[in-house]
């Protein structure tokens, strides 16, 4: 089974925290990105998210592949919505298990940046006042500018 | 001349009008294909600010593509 998912309905988070018990680990670390109702000094009434389906799951194993090597940690899953969002749904569900939580910590936050810098996933927000556009991040792992939308 | 299929995602997919086509071309690479196709639909990304996918795989863009490659150029991304 995919350790990525890229869903077009809500994600049941359960399910997904499930997949990851396992007695071996003590440790298990979430991040939940939300759409946020301000960006950049304007307020979003909503977003829409697309996703290259097939390049983004490959990319998000490889990813993961990289925390467990990296980290050392049991396993992960990641989660990201597609279609159309509103102000407080979940646009991304991350989870890390593994033995303490320190490497949990760690390779969560390397998943969710790595998420945003390489997934081939794509945001049009929509905005109370004036035209919507779609919000560019970047490519590069170098670049510290934060676009993000929320986190 | 190599037929393939692009897929356009995006920015890319509003100014060609369309989510995917089949197209011919005899471009040598990956980046003239990317040149003809701008020309052809008006895109105003530049190279520099994409990448571009064969297979669903990423690709450099000077190599070249094969009948049948389903290419994907990738916009900046906004994951997250």
């Amino acid at each position: 089974m995919s350790r990525v998912t890229i869903a077009a309905q809500p994600v049941d988070t359960n399910t997904l925290r499930k997949a990851l018990q396992q007695p071996g680990c003590g440790g298990f670390c979430v991040f939940e990105g939300w759409v946020r109702e301000t960006n950049e000094g304007r307020e979003v009434s909503g977003l829409d998210y697309e996703a290259y389906n097939e390049l983004a799951i490959g990319e998000g194993e490889r990813i993961i592949d990289e925390a467990v090597q990296r980290f050392g940690i049991a396993d992960a899953r990641c989660a990201h919505r597609v279609g159309s969002l509103a102000v407080g749904d979940t646009a991304v569900w991350i989870g890390v298990v593994s033995p303490h939580r320190d490497e949990a910590f760690r390779a969560c936050r390397y998943i969710i940046d790595q998420v945003k810098q390489r997934l081939p996933i794509w945001k049009k927000e929509h905005y109370l006042v004036g035209e919507s556009s779609w919000v560019a991040c970047a490519h590069a792992p170098a670049d510290e500018h934060d676009h993000a939308h929320q986190g | 001349m190599t037929s393939v299929t692009v897929e356009y995602y995006a920015q890319l997919r509003e100014q060609a009008g369309q989510g995917r086509e089949t197209i011919t071309s005899d471009a040598d690479s990956l980046a003239a294909l990317y040149g003809e196709l701008r020309q052809r639909h008006g895109f105003r990304l530049d190279i520099a600010q994409l990448k571009v996918a064969v297979n669903a795989q990423f690709r450099d863009w000077q190599q070249a593509f094969a009948d049948g490659d389903l290419i994907v150029f990738i916009p900046p991304v906004a994951g997250g």
